[in-house]
């Protein structure tokens, strides 16, 4: 081979992921038990594909479906400057009246806590929620703030250089997955 | 007494119709007969195959002496004339103060006489401050030394102050050389008037404006039968104009500048000023027109513009840069390249005549042929030569010059001035 | 968003039609935080922008300067009267003695064209056009389109007809070269000439008469005339040129009923529309003024994201 690949472990597959959004939605019943007041809403891109999966699940078991929202991150980051590219903004959707309402924040990985930080003063932006919680499809450690997720679909145990990748069969055209993945050594 | 002679060329005289393979012998700067076979000069020079042309004659350079010296100085202008060839230039007259008088003529060949590497023919204003209102005193610039009369850079709008000029310069045998722009047509326009312009937001200079002048000159010249000359043709319009009026007998001349056929208005697209100048770039079509009159002859004078220009001032605002660019040291190369080259319209004799016996010509200067008895003015050209412009290697004290990089087929390759090398590849 | 790697916005005749869609597409999602309690966002926290206005101007640089507040940043105004310009420093100088000042975000507002794209061939920071000349407004002619798709969905086949000064508009200019790529048909409409035949090339129609645009239009982008500085010999005066060309009330009758009605502002009511149509239903005079704000916050992120010109 003329190009070394990165190393790559699958940690979950479409049947793991599948699983373990199930028991995420269980759990996030268990904790609340009015569903008219939570909204499940999503960090792009692929914490909106959870939330919807979440609210899926949360629908089949319970016959009601929590209501849905996006809150956008990139314009509630402040290092613009020290990311190599931009992420794109994309429009908060979240409902007019947040008072007295919870909000469960989901994200596909949890890493160093910033996307939360962020998401959590986007909220703050548009009103005062009485609680919000976190749900993660994956922990993979390294925080840099005093940020813990209430849900967690795995803990995966990563060194700092490793990536996470997250695929959906919907969005990216490959199966359900999520890889470690190990950078090429120099 | 001192010889030089000059061997292994092809002379070029388009004065006396000769091109031969022959040696050309000078002595005390002057030319004289090749005498018979086995004499010796005190200098050889070997053109080794190329051409020994009498030396170029520009009659459109700015020098900016007196006024202006960090632009330019007739000593640093000369050695870029030099560098292109030229054996001599004319230089216009919107110094600062204008020379529009004795005093300020001789100021300037006296500085030319001490500082210059090569001959500096001077012109006098139309007008008192080049302003277009009262007839500068033509008698006592001729006693100074001028060549010509004109108010370049400026055009005298006023119609009637423009024939008495003519009419009166006609008395002492002076050519008018016109820089031919209407004021109310042309307003504040810096580009081209078409299409870029419209893009861009820039005012437009429209061709009419051009047009306008050259027409009101052939009526001029005709009702005062004496020569016009139209400075830097640049729209198509003009050429047909001149050649319908030459045809008639008119005395009516025009030239054109390299960058009018090099160089279309797009160029001004990325606002750089260096594709600012005065009349501006136009278009294919009026490159198109203009080879087409150097091909016939309408218009048979070459020439530069040679206008330089500090770089802090061509820095600025493209409205507000100042026009003109750089020219001695690319026009040879550029004219030889697009004319003879590449359009073939026409060979390299004829395009040797239209830069020394037609010059010479227009304004009864004492130059631009190789007969014996002439001043040994000499270029030595390689007409196939292919080379690239360095605007960092230029003598000139600036570099406004869009043709920094530009690849160019025909050069000069030494500059001979009454006998002596001023300059050399 | 692979598709921004610009520092500055100079115009929209250089944008590609994907660029100006991620213009757009940010701008909707920054149009959100206008409509939220907190109105701010902490993007350019720690950058400085500086509004440096050579030429007058109200409204927009105010809208550029909210637009940066709302995005965390520091502002600075600087306008032609307080500048060193007014002592002869040339704008090269000028525009270094803000570099050394370490602004990151130049937004430049200059009656000469091309002045934005000297300065950003000569500066790190990012150089934001506000107007330069007649050349291009490119957040001007933005926020236009982005308040057009809004109302209408797409702009594909639109028949949009902008009425005026266009020889000297940098509005017009910004919105042709938007609106071709975004597949609207353009029309110019005005006195022969301001709008002179030779604007065809540019891939619009040309119309002299107001008439022939009034009942296909779905947009008419009205310019600002301006007749007493220096328009005297491109036509006689104000009141012919309402005649010919001003949006009266009998005028905007034969509209189509959803044709919106757009102004860039500030409008001469009376001259180049009717007090009463600048106010009604069809108006979205307003809403482009909200929508500037969207937009900016959105150039503004971008180009201060951007990794520089394309080479």
């Amino acid at each position: 081979m003329s190009q070394e690949q990165p190393e790559t472990l699958l940690v979950m597959d479409a049947d793991a992921i599948r699983k373990a959004i199930r028991r995420i939605a269980h759990e996030i019943v268990e904790r609340n038990t009015d569903l008219s007041r939570l909204v499940i809403a999503g960090i792009p891109t692929r914490g909106v594909e959870v939330a919807k999966r979440i609210l899926d699940h949360i629908e089949q078991i319970e016959g009601v479906r929590p209501e849905f929202g996006v809150v956008d991150v990139a314009m509630h980051r402040d290092d613009l400057r020290r990311r190599g590219r931009l992420t794109a903004v994309v429009p908060t959707e979240l409902p007019v009246d947040l008072d007295d309402r919870v909000i469960v924040l989901v994200d596909d990985v949890l890493f160093t806590g910033r996307s939360c930080r962020a998401a959590l003063d986007a909220i703050s932006s548009f009103g005062r929620p009485a609680r919000v919680q976190y749900a993660v499809l994956v922990d993979r450690g390294h925080r840099e703030l005093p940020i813990r997720a209430d849900y967690v679909g795995k803990n995966v145990p990563t060194a700092l250089e490793e990536k996470i990748r997250v695929r959906f069969e919907n969005l990216d055209s490959v199966p359900d997955s999520v890889r470690v993945v190990r950078p090429v050594k120099p | 007494m001192s010889t030089l002679r000059i061997f292994n060329g092809r002379i070029i005289d388009p004065a006396n119709g000769r091109d031969e393979k022959a040696e050309l012998w000078i002595r005390d700067g002057v030319i004289i007969e090749t005498p018979a076979d086995g004499a010796k000069a005190d200098e050889e020079i070997d053109a080794k195959g190329r051409i020994i042309a009498p030396g170029l004659i520009d009659i459109h350079v700015h020098f900016r002496e007196p006024g202006q010296s960090h632009k330019e100085t007739i000593g640093t202008g000369s050695q870029a004339a030099a560098a292109g060839g030229f054996t001599s230039v004319v230089c216009m007259p919107n110094t600062s103060p204008a020379a529009d008088n004795a005093g300020t003529i001789t100021l300037i060949r006296e500085k030319a006489a001490t500082s210059s590497i090569v001959n500096i023919f001077t012109t006098g204003a139309i007008t008192k401050g080049l302003a277009g209102q009262e007839l500068a005193p033509y008698n006592a610039m001729v006693g100074a030394g001028i060549v010509a009369l004109t108010d370049d850079g400026h055009c005298v709008q006023n119609h009637e102050v423009m024939r008495r000029a003519v009419e009166y310069a006609r008395m002492f045998g002076l050519v008018v050389l016109d820089h031919c722009q209407d004021y109310s047509l042309v307003g504040g326009g810096v580009m081209n008037e078409g299409e870029w312009s419209l893009r861009l937001g820039l005012p437009g200079w429209p061709r009419i404006g051009e047009e306008i002048i050259v027409m009101r000159n052939i009526l001029l010249a005709e009702l005062c039968d004496s020569p016009i000359h139209c400075q830097h043709i640049s729209s198509g319009g003009s050429v047909r104009l001149i050649r319908e009026a030459r045809a008639r007998g008119v005395k009516i001349s025009g030239e054109v500048c390299p960058h009018h056929i090099a160089l279309t208005d797009d160029r001004l697209q990325t606002f750089d000023s260096n594709y600012k100048m005065n009349p501006p770039l136009r278009t294919e079509r009026d490159i198109e027109a203009i080879i087409g009159g150097i091909a016939d002859g309408t218009l048979d004078i070459l020439c530069s513009d040679h206008a330089p220009h500090a770089k802090y001032e061509k820095e600025v605002e493209l409205d507000q840069a100042p026009f003109g660019i750089l020219g001695l040291e690319t026009e040879f190369g550029l004219f030889s390249d697009i004319l003879v080259h590449k359009k073939k319209a026409i060979d390299i004799n004829r395009l040797i005549e239209l830069y020394t016996v037609k010059p010479a010509k227009l304004l009864s200067l004492d130059r631009g042929t190789l007969s014996v008895g002439a001043k040994g003015d000499v270029t030595l050209i390689d007409p196939d030569l292919e080379w690239v412009y360095d605007k960092e290697q230029s003598p000139s004290l600036s570099r406004n010059t869009p043709f920094h990089g530009t690849e160019m087929k025909g050069r000069a390759v030494q500059t001979i001035v009454a006998g002596k090398t001023v300059w050399s590849l | 968003m692979s598709g921004w790697t610009r520092k500055d916005l100079l115009g929209l005749d250089e944008l590609s039609a994907e660029e100006l869609r991620i213009i757009l597409d940010t701008a909707k999602a920054f149009k959100g935080v206008g409509e939220r309690s907190l109105k701010k966002v902490p993007a350019l926290r720690g950058h400085t922008m500086v509004n440096f206005f050579v030429e007058p101007s109200t409204r927009t640089r105010t809208s550029f300067e909210l637009a940066a507040m709302r995005l965390s940043a520091d502002v600075v105004n600087i306008s032609a009267t307080a500048s060193s310009l007014q002592k002869g420093e040339s704008l090269k100088d000028t525009a270094l003695n803000l570099e050394a000042l370490r602004a990151d975000i130049i937004v430049l507002r200059h009656s000469s064209a091309g002045a934005s794209r000297f300065l950003a061939e000569r500066l790190q920071a990012s150089i934001i056009n506000a107007g330069d000349g007649a050349h291009e407004h490119p957040t001007q002619g933005l926020l236009d389109i982005f308040t057009m798709i809004e109302k209408r969905g797409s702009l594909e086949g639109a028949e949009v007809a902008i009425i005026g000064d266009i020889l000297f508009s940098r509005v017009a200019r910004s919105n042709i070269y938007a609106l071709n790529k975004l597949g609207a048909k353009v029309t110019l409409v005005g006195p022969s000439t301001l709008v002179p035949k030779a604007f065809e090339k540019l891939g619009v129609k040309v119309a002299h008469r107001i008439d022939d645009i009034l009942e296909t239009a779905d947009v008419v982008n009205l310019l600002r005339i301006q007749h007493e500085r220096q328009r005297k010999e491109y036509f006689p005066g104000i009141g012919e040129y309402i005649k010919l060309f001003g949006l009266t009330k009998a005028r905007a009758e034969r509209l189509k009923p959803g044709c919106l009605i757009m102004h860039p502002g500030p409008i001469n009511r009376g001259v180049e529309i009717d007090s009463d149509v600048a106010d009604g239903d069809q108006s979205v005079i307003l809403e482009q003024v909200t929508n500037g704000l969207a937009v900016r916050m959105a150039v503004l992120y971008l180009c201060a994201g951007g990794v520089g010109l394309p080479s």
